[in-house]
């Protein structure tokens, strides 16, 4: 059934909808090179990736966003 | 008692029900709605946040936006305002926004026209507001204290617009018995909604994007709470009259028991056809008004069990469906078997006088054609 | 700048890959917090976080049509007014064709009354959400499919609408430009938006990938080269008083910009020489 007016009571469900199968490439992060710059947190249109630099491949689209942003070049896209 | 307009009639109810977000824009006839409402608020006798917007259109978008949050909402608007408002009247009911509007019966354009007939709120039927046609102040008065119950009712949760035609009520004075705050106040109590509110400490999202999966269920929501809404009204009619004295219902049955003819109408005409019907039963002839209070949703069954006895009935249109006629008169053609004539009169404020009530009952008697589109009060020469 | 970690726009939203209306949606939340009720405008933004019966939104959010945003959120202000919750932001996400096109009226009726709103136009310069239809804010010679090149045209044919202009000519208290690709300024400006007593308005540059043309990961990238390029410039009027935020130290070729993205490849040497001129023209004003 339609809730009455279509209202979704349930904030930020849309994590029922895993977009990681969207991806064809992942980002990889090297920890030793990371400079903790936050630049991939900030950039990353879903949101999933954490000030502690953990990626959540759940939800990741494989943009690349945070790959191209980062100042040190510490994430590589890779297959998969 | 007070003798005051429709307008004004309609104004006091609104400051009686007590909602918290006004958002009105002037235009005729329905000006002086916003005019008295906006007295109220600069003189602290209604404590509501009056939005000065800059069009119906903003006016309808910011009741929705206030209704939205969980407080209750008036608007008020007439013609060509509420065409304005047409896209964003189906979001206020799809949202299930309780709105309540007052709707000053106006014709629309072009030719441009300030004066009354119906077809802007009946221009409106599909858009899942229920209406509600007055025949006095009186009624503009306690149409909009029970509307905003029917509309607030957890199983209904559909807007209401009360309507009163242009001129003959909005700028007519007539005696009304203004109820006490303290009345008002144990008939309708404060709203406070269930189903949606836009509350920091309990996020919810409203209005949201909807698939081929899930979009037609909201829309037979709707249809249900809408034939649903019909005992609602009944219920909250009762409980009015105990409350007031004065009853209402769905429909008014004017001399219909055991009438041959019975006409079928809607708003401030009712009030010349009782005093013609009163003329014509001296003389002798059996003839009975039907007053079609709610126009949605539909009394069907209200209807037709008034009208099934009667030879025949004439349905009076201040409205036109180019090319099938009068709306009321096709929905009663559609949902029951009568034998029915249709007129269209009254539009653009056209005069509607006792002869032209004669004449209708004339040709509803006489008249072989059930199809025929009758005109009344066109000025034959002139076309 | 402290950034706060908590998200109020959740993952698993239907943007495309490289989205930047999610990324501004995102940071300006996050400066705004929990205490904030969003209106959106009819767009992508909408779309893609409410697919019925899943949404993103952490915060109270509501949606009615394209061209209301602006009165919807002024009803939502006065409405939470009189609950006596003064306190709460309400936050407007409208695309440029929500707000430059068909909300303008309803845009500048809101502005006129005063309301404590924070209106944040999400802007990739044209109706994206549709297929890349052009809008007053489309740039000179953009193709769009409204405003495709051809023998005849060199693709949009009128410059830019400036919307942030015309919301500073009707008073407000704030009005500011930024851009995602310049989050703490972008943040900064949501920050003192939210601390305003009457309405604000931010334009968000905020490139597309599907309707400019261009790899999802360069998103950050194409936003900066604006703002490098002069084609985008960063300020902020406060009652009145405007102010540039950000001076790229040297000025970058404005064809850096342009040669990047689908949209402009079709565009003659004398067509970009003119949006040079143009970009050098208004960046000589602002000392640019």
């Amino acid at each position: 059934m339609t809730a009455v007016g279509a209202t979704v009571k349930e904030p930020g469900s849309s994590v029922k909808n895993k977009t990681g199968s969207w991806r064809t490439f992942k980002p990889v992060l090297d920890k030793d090179k990371c400079i903790d710059c936050e630049n991939c947190f900030l950039f990353c249109p879903e949101g999933c990736i954490t000030k502690e630099n953990e990626i959540d491949y759940d939800y990741c689209k494989g943009c690349g966003i945070c790959a191209e942003e980062c100042p040190v070049k510490a994430i590589k896209m890779e297959r998969g | 008692m007070k003798v005051i307009t429709a307008n004004r009639a309609i104004a006091e109810a609104v400051k009686l029900s007590k909602p918290k977000v006004v958002p009105v824009y002037p235009i005729t006839p329905q000006t002086t709605i916003s005019e008295y409402l906006a007295t109220f608020v600069a003189n602290g006798d209604l404590p509501a946040e009056y939005i000065r917007v800059e069009s119906e259109h903003s006016a309808i978008s910011a009741a929705v936006g206030a209704s939205g949050t969980g407080v209750r909402v008036f608007t008020a608007t007439s013609s060509q305002g509420l065409a304005l408002m047409h896209e964003i009247l189906f979001a206020a009911a799809g949202l299930r926004n309780p709105i309540v509007m007052g709707n000053a019966n106006r014709a629309l354009s072009a030719p441009l026209s300030i004066w009354n007939d119906q077809q802007d709120s009946i221009s409106q039927r599909d858009t899942g507001w229920m209406q509600f046609f007055a025949e006095s102040a009186q009624e503009a008065l306690d149409l909009v204290l029970q509307a905003y119950k029917i509309s607030e009712n957890e199983n209904v949760l559909l807007p209401s617009m009360v309507c009163v035609d242009g001129y003959y009520l909005t700028h007519t004075v007539e005696p009304v018995d203004i109820p006490t705050q303290e009345e008002v106040d144990e008939f309708l109590p404060p709203y406070r909604p269930k189903h949606a509110y836009l509350d920091p400490k309990d996020p919810m999202s409203l209005g949201t994007f909807t698939d081929p999966n899930y979009y037609m269920e909201a829309r037979y929501d709707m249809e249900v709470a809408m034939e649903g809404a019909k005992n609602i009204i009944r219920t909250v009619n009762k409980e009015f009259e105990e409350k007031f004295g004065r009853k209402y219902d769905l429909v008014e049955n004017y001399m219909c028991d055991d009438a041959e003819i019975i006409l079928v109408a809607m708003g401030s005409i009712c009030g010349t056809i009782k005093a013609v019907i009163d003329n014509m039963r001296k003389e002798g002839h059996k003839i009975g008004l039907l007053r079609v209070i709610a126009f949605r949703p539909f009394p069907k069954e209200d209807i037709y069990s008034t009208v099934k006895n009667a030879d025949r009935i004439a349905v009076l249109d201040k409205n036109i469906s180019f090319g099938i006629g009068g709306v009321l008169f096709n929905e009663i053609k559609a949902k029951m078997d009568v034998d029915a004539r249709g007129f269209i009169l009254g539009l653009g404020g056209r005069d509607v006088s006792n002869d032209d009530i004669r004449n209708i009952i004339k040709i509803t008697k006489e008249s072989t054609e059930s199809d025929k589109i009758n005109w009344i009060g066109l000025k034959e020469e002139e076309v | 700048m402290e950034i706060p970690e908590q998200e109020f726009l959740a993952a698993g939203h239907r943007g495309c890959a490289g989205c930047g209306a999610t990324i501004g949606a995102r940071l300006a939340l996050k400066m705004l917090g929990e205490n904030t009720v969003a209106v959106s405008a009819t767009g992508c933004l909408e779309v893609i976080t409410t697919p019925y019966p899943e949404t993103s939104w952490k915060v109270p959010w509501i949606h009615v049509a394209f061209e209301n945003s602006a009165a919807v959120a002024s009803g939502v202000e006065r409405a939470l007014k009189s609950q006596g919750k003064d306190d709460v932001n309400v936050v407007v996400f409208a695309g440029d064709g929500g707000t430059a096109d068909i909300g303008l009226q309803s845009l500048s009726g809101a502005m006129e009354r005063g309301h404590r709103i924070i209106y944040i136009c999400y802007d990739n310069e044209a109706y994206m959400n549709t297929g890349v239809q052009r809008s007053g804010a489309t740039p000179y010679g953009a193709s769009t499919t409204t405003s495709p090149h051809g023998k005849e045209s060199f693709g949009e044919d009128k410059p830019k609408k400036n919307i942030p202009m015309i919301m500073a000519a009707h008073g407000v208290p704030y009005v500011a430009t930024a851009s995602i690709s310049y989050p703490e300024d972008f943040m900064k400006k949501v920050k003192k938006a939210a601390e305003m007593e009457g309405p604000a308005y931010i334009h968000l540059h905020q490139p597309c990938t599907t309707g400019w043309g261009y790899d999802p990961s360069k998103t950050i990238e194409m936003g900066r080269l604006a703002v490098d390029t002069g084609a985008w410039i960063l300020y902020e009027i406060v009652d009145g008083e405007f102010k540039v935020t950000y001076r790229p130290l040297q000025r970058k070729p404005v064809n850096e910009y342009l040669n990047a993205q689908k949209r402009f490849k079709h565009l003659a040497d004398e067509e970009k020489e003119k949006i040079q001129n143009y970009v050098n023209q208004v960046c000589a004003e602002l000392k640019i």
